[in-house]
């Protein structure tokens, strides 16, 4: 696989302006399917969630679903869009192993939503609109498995299987219009806004929204002009971008990468391009051209989907708060500043810290685990901080073992690798470990003696009013516990023997 | 059982049928069996009519033999048995059936047994009638003369060098050849009415929606429908009354029942109905034998009382044309599922290499024999990019303006009249090479289906200069079929009268194959061709 050339960042935002644009297909959680009455459930054994529409049996009629479409409506009116009062489904016609009926059945010139926006919140405070051309709904292919060959791959593959479980899954697929003047915030933004669309459909309880599960899948859109230029370039598409540092990464490859195509003079070709998480890369995909043709007409199976006024405005009455006036009632309950509430928000663990402080744990604690702990270590494991599988009930039996003093802060953080390791849980670990306060005197009196007669300079300074001497006599009581010693305690206990009031 | 006896009840209408089953003068079993002899006497062999694709001879006796049961035991549950429970019928080869293959007349589902009923199958089997068999149709009912079946021609009874008809050739022959009193056919442009129309026989297209798609393999979504064939006017509205109503299985069915169709079908009369003639539907480039038919028909409804008026419905001209682009764009979708990947025929290709799409262009190279590719190429085309709106979009413009020629035309008749075909039926062979010609056979039965209103063929005489069957056509309002059943029995009526008994009485005796072969025989040298 060759590697592209790239230009650094900032050489390509010195000379170029980004536009990006984004489809995020968003999974949604209903009971069944789009257009049949097969479960909707996830990792079942393959064509297990199938009956003969799912197939494209000879005969077999789809029926809408009515819950996807009152979750697509909702959608739509938390992006901030007008619904249709009529729209149509069409037919979208190609030949391919994971659509059985070889068209797949989308909407097309008529979404359910459209002419929306969505404000974005930047790490730095900024809020930058993001305009929403249209939420439309659409069913999910199955899903192909390639063998044999090369690394999964259609092409060279012995054989493929195919699982038709998600063949009929009900999609709505969220399109931005162009969003010009991000700049060299281009990649931050990319990330806030996929976040933004993820909370949301959490939010509205309309998607399960994991990623890591492609309940949300982003596929995005880059192009560069040159700065003052007003016509955009040429665009390049990166799909199945699927985590929101990806999506970051991805945007931000994609611009160095155009830049670096530009420089040289060549036109930068109109093309899907595939995500590489490992290599930090894209390479190409399918050339896009006109020359596609999913000779769309609307579907004659179906009736148009009427949406009247009042079911709209009946639906609009059942939303949950929105994510931004959520934000603000959850930093006054939790007591936050506003400085340590937007990196709470950047490092985008405030979902994490809510399910950890309703599991039992106060705001300040949830904060310092979930800051302090939790997201160094995703950082270096290169996930995002919910990814990790860090719980939230281990979090308040950590902090409930540490308020009983019966390990301290470090024991805590070794804990919370070894949970993280899959030893068990933190009683568990703290068992095998062989960690714990050692709290009778009896050993830490004998630590106590060795230390100080190892020292006697030391234990002299003490007896003569130098106290900040102590620390090395504690250091090497320390060492000799391994660290189980509660620190304060080994303190006190010198003093006492070494007959100084502190 | 006698010969005798046995040849009076394939004669009997599925009407006469069910009342001497309720009396139990006659069983169940006995009117299977007599529908299976005369199946095996007449539908095999090189001279044999082949309106059946598949013989269903187990299931329909035991099917019967349960109705018979539940009779002879009396009670509440013989109460509750359906009017025509006991009464057989053929399926037209197009409609799913659980336990019994499906082909749709293709080479492509050659061996596919469906594992689902279609609604209509389910509520045949609601009513307890016992399914005789499957019945020959053009290939994925694209033709008009059941020759494009991959699975030889159905012949007409009449005379066995000619055509059923088409697509549902093989209901249509089945019943005027006296093998089933009733079958199910399906109406895209015509194929219910128009193999009617030169069989003898009575076919009906209901009201779009009123009758389930589900489980009809799709030619053009927007046109099919499932309908009654018969021998009489009043077996098709029993028939159209079992088969009707909501199914939520299908979105596009209408939500209320239409009336009460089989007392329609009683009424017996037609007095102060005005009854339009369409002008652009009937004169040139119809046969004259065709022509005097129809006249013969409209002065018997005047007589009757009726009021006879002229309608135009200019747009009428453009329907085929239109019809030509929104079917085979359907068609091209609809058939795209047939790729040898999930069920049905697989063929590889003859190279390397071995890739999905070679694999499928090879098994839908084999599997779809010319008519279908035809209309396949013609849909892709007409939906291409850059030229949708020149010929899908045209031919959608063209559809309103025939819904508005018929709602200008219904505001001043109650029904209107017309031939059903142009022509009665010509050879076997005659039009196979010349598909413009063989279009030209529908020309009077695709408006309704592009405005999706009902439309009823029953038989009005024969054609002086050959001695055939003519087909006139009744158009009602949708939603409105009674209206087909309430003119269509007074008319039929009033043809016997003047003919002196049904016209199926005038068609030849067919006679027996040279060897009666049992039907197991017959079904698998069929399957075998």
């Amino acid at each position: 696989m060759s590697t592209d050339a790239t230009l650094s960042f900032e050489e390509a935002m010195e000379k170029y302006d980004p536009v990006l644009g984004f489809e995020v297909h968003v999974e949604l959680n209903t009971k069944t399917k789009m257009f049949s009455s097969a479960p909707n459930v996830f990792g079942d054994q393959p064509n297990t969630n199938v009956n003969e529409v799912d197939l494209g049996m000879p005969g077999v009629l789809p029926v809408l679903n009515k819950t996807a479409v009152e979750s697509s409506i909702k959608i739509g009116l938390a992006l901030n869009c007008k619904i249709a009062e009529a729209c149509r489904f069409a037919r979208k016609n190609y030949f391919y192993p994971d659509t059985p009926k070889n068209f797949q059945t989308s909407q097309y010139d008529e979404p359910i939503a459209y002419d929306g926006y969505l404000d974005i919140e930047l790490s730095d405070g900024t809020v930058f609109r993001v305009e929403i051309e249209r939420a439309h709904m659409e069913e999910d292919a199955g899903k192909l498995t390639h063998l044999g060959g090369s690394a999964g791959r259609i092409q060279g593959a012995d054989y493929s299987l195919v699982d038709y479980n998600r063949a009929g899954v009900p999609l709505v697929e969220i399109v931005t219009k162009p969003i010009e003047g991000a700049g060299s915030r281009a990649p931050e933004l990319a990330k806030a806004y996929v976040a933004a669309v993820r909370e949301i459909v959490k939010n509205l309880g309309v998607s399960d929204a994991k990623m890591e599960r492609g309940n949300v899948r982003c596929d995005a859109n880059v192009s560069l002009r040159p700065h003052g230029r007003e016509r955009f370039g040429i665009r390049s598409e990166t799909k199945n971008v699927n985590s929101l540092r990806a999506v970051e990464h991805a945007v931000r490859y994609e611009i160095q990468r155009h830049a670096a195509v530009l420089d040289s003079g060549e036109p930068v070709i109109q093309e899907t391009r595939h995500w590489h998480e490992d290599t930090r890369t894209t390479t190409s995909g399918r050339a896009k051209s006109d020359a596609d043709d999913y000779r769309y007409f609307p579907e004659p199976d179906l009736v148009p989907v009427v949406a009247s006024r009042a079911w709209v405005e009946e639906l609009r009455a059942t939303l949950p708060e929105p994510p931004a006036a959520r934000r603000k009632r959850l930093q006054s309950d939790w007591g936050y500043s506003d400085l340590e509430f937007r990196d709470v928000v950047n490092a985008g663990v405030m979902d994490e810290i809510e399910e950890t402080i309703a599991a039992g744990a106060t705001a300040s604690v949830a904060r310092k685990w979930w800051m302090g702990e939790i997201v160094g270590r995703a950082k270096n494991a290169d996930v995002d901080p919910g990814q990790l599988g860090v719980e939230p009930a281990t979090i308040v039996e950590l902090n409930k073992m540490v308020e009983a003093g019966k390990i301290n802060n470090k024991m805590a953080s070794e804990v919370l690798d070894g949970v993280l390791a899959g030893e068990g849980t933190p009683a568990e670990i703290v068992e095998k470990r062989g960690l714990a306060v050692v709290s009778d005197d009896g050993p830490l009196l004998e630590a106590i003696d060795a230390a100080l007669a190892a020292q006697p300079d030391v234990a002299d300074k003490i007896r003569g009013g130098k106290v900040q001497a102590i620390g090395a006599i504690v250091g090497g009581v320390m060492k000799a516990t391994r660290g189980q010693a509660d620190a304060g305690r080994v303190r006190e206990l010198i003093l006492e023997k070494l007959g100084v009031n502190a | 059982m006698t010969d005798t006896n046995s040849n009076q009840l394939i004669r009997l209408s599925a009407a006469r049928l069910a009342q001497k089953l309720a009396a139990r003068e006659i069983t169940s079993v006995e009117v299977v069996q007599a529908h299976l002899d005369r199946i095996a006497a007449v539908d095999g062999g090189d001279r044999g009519v082949h309106a059946f694709l598949h013989v269903n001879a187990e299931e329909a006796l035991a099917v019967a033999a349960e109705v018979d049961a539940i009779r002879a035991a009396g009670g509440a549950a013989a109460e509750e048995l359906h009017e025509l429970a006991g009464v057989p019928i053929a399926v037209k080869d197009l409609i799913v059936t659980v336990g019994q293959p499906t082909t749709a007349g293709s080479k492509i589902l050659e061996g596919w047994h469906s594992p689902y009923d279609a609604t209509v199958v389910q509520r045949l089997r609601a009513a307890r009638m016992p399914i005789l068999g499957k019945t020959n149709l053009d290939e994925f009912a694209m033709g008009s003369s059941t020759e494009h079946s991959a699975y030889g021609p159905t012949r007409n009874p009449w005379d066995l060098d000619r055509i059923p008809g088409g697509s549902g050739g093989g209901s249509a022959a089945a019943v005027a050849a006296f093998e089933a009193p009733l079958a199910l056919g399906t109406d895209t442009g015509g194929s219910i009415r128009q193999p009617g129309a030169v069989t003898g026989t009575v076919g009906v297209k209901p009201t779009y929606g009123s009758v389930s798609r589900y489980g009809a393999i799709a030619m053009a979504s927007s046109l099919d429908q499932i309908g009654p064939v018969s021998r009489t006017v009043l077996d098709s509205a029993l028939l159209h009354q079992v088969i009707g109503g909501h199914d939520p299985f299908d979105s596009t069915s209408l939500p209320d029942p239409l009336g009460d169709l089989v007392a329609a079908a009683r009424l017996g009369n037609v007095d102060g109905m005005k009854i339009g003639i369409v002008k652009e539907l009937h004169g040139e480039g119809y046969q004259a034998g065709v022509e005097n038919r129809f006249n013969e028909a409209l002065e018997l409804l005047k007589e009757a009382g009726a009021e006879i008026v002229e309608v135009s419905c200019p747009n009428f001209q453009y329907a085929l044309g239109a019809y030509y682009l929104i079917m085979p764009s359907e068609a091209s979708s609809n058939l795209a599922k047939f790729d040898g990947v999930r069920y049905g025929l697989r063929v590889l290709p003859e190279e390397p290499p071995l890739t999905i799409e070679r694999v499928m262009g090879a098994t839908r190279a084999a599997g779809f024999g010319d008519e279908v590719k035809r209309r396949i190429i013609l849909g892709t085309y007409a939906l291409s990019a850059g030229y949708y709106d020149a010929y899908y979009g045209s031919a959608q413009k063209v559809r309103t303006l025939i819904q508005r020629d018929f709602e200008a035309a219904f505001a001043k008749a109650d029904v209107l009249i017309s031939p059903t075909a142009p022509t009665t039926a010509f050879k076997l062979g005659e039009k196979l090479d010349d598909p413009l010609a063989m279009y030209l056979n529908d020309v009077a039965t695709i408006p309704a289906n592009m405005a999706g209103v009902p439309g009823l063929s029953l038989p009005g005489g024969l054609a002086d200069e050959d001695g055939l069957p003519v087909g006139i056509q009744l158009l009602a309002p949708a939603r409105e079929d009674s209206r087909l059943y309430r003119v269509g029995a007074v008319l039929e009526s009033l043809l016997e009268a003047k003919w002196g008994g049904p016209i199926l009485d005038r068609a030849p005796e067919l006679t027996a194959s040279p060897v009666v072969e049992p039907v197991e025989t017959l079904v698998d040298a069929q399957e075998a061709k």
